[in-house]
């Protein structure tokens, strides 16, 4: 059985954060202590901090190019019931855009270090969605579904 | 989530190998830390060079990429590059990139020796 999550349970959070890399841990455990207290199997909850803490990489090291005072927005939400019940995450920047389509993950036959982000972004969410801003940046959103097996046996 | 350990815990040297000790977590804010300590030791050319994954709590992409910089430079000096004691979520990140068949991962040091 599904165990029920009180209904006031926080399932939404927004933050903004400086694009410096000590912002990555932060969100990290704001991701998981939000799955968690939503009873989110562990699994699950490894997964999406490691997306999103791909996406905010990507992000400092390519939308901002290591420019650490710049502002990114993260909001973090689990949406709907079930069986439609899903996270998604977004992250915005205001830095460079990029066109969608120029984004894709690498060939992993190609033993090299550095862009794997996309590929584990894509391998961990169902979801993977990048939108150039008309105002400038980029909007991703990342969304998972979560099913039976995503949940915790026992309530946190 | 790790607090305040510092990324690059022990160095050991004996003739037979290096090993290097990682703690908290490896990602793009301690990966510069760590990157110029591994390589350093890849100059001396240890005939194995060991990464104790033990005390290692999570790991990224940026993480990986340094070891498997890492690993070419250990390759490129006919050396060998062993990690071991990888926790369960470090060792998730390897199998989603496939490079979990790419390095030599070991339960322990003793293991990494013989391997």
């Amino acid at each position: 059985m599904i165990p029920r999550v009180p209904s006031e349970t926080c399932r939404c959070v927004e933050l903004r954060i400086p694009s410096a890399t000590g912002s990555l841990p932060v969100i990290r455990s704001v991701i998981e202590r939000i799955g968690r207290l939503n009873g989110l199997a562990e699994p699950l909850v490894a997964q999406v901090a490691l997306a999103m803490d791909e996406a905010l990489a990507n992000v400092i090291a390519h939308a901002y190019e290591g420019r650490p005072d710049q502002p990114i927005d993260v909001r973090v939400e689990i949406v709907g019931e079930p069986p439609e019940e899903r996270l998604v995450m977004t992250v915005r920047d205001f830095g460079r855009t990029v066109e969608p389509d120029a984004i894709s993950g690498r060939d992993l036959a190609d033993v090299r270090p550095g862009g794997l982000g996309v590929h584990i972004m894509q391998s961990v969410m169902d979801r993977v969605e990048y939108s150039p801003l008309p105002e400038g940046g980029m909007l991703l959103r990342l969304t998972k579904r979560i099913g039976p097996s995503s949940r915790s046996p026992i309530r946190p | 989530m790790a607090q305040n350990s510092p990324p690059v815990k022990e160095i050991r040297r004996t003739p037979q190998a290096v090993t290097v000790v990682l703690s908290g977590d490896i990602d793009l804010h301690h990966v510069p830390e760590i990157h110029p300590v591994l390589l350093e030791e890849c100059a001396r050319r240890p005939p194995v060079l060991i990464i104790d994954l033990g005390e290692v709590e999570y790991m990224d992409s940026s993480g990986v990429g340094v070891l498997v910089h890492v690993f070419q430079k250990v390759k490129a000096n006919q050396g060998k590059l062993r990690l071991v004691r990888m926790n369960p979520r470090v060792r998730s990140v390897f199998e989603i990139t496939k490079l979990d068949k790419y390095f030599v991962i070991c339960d322990s040091e003793e293991q990494a020796l013989n391997a």
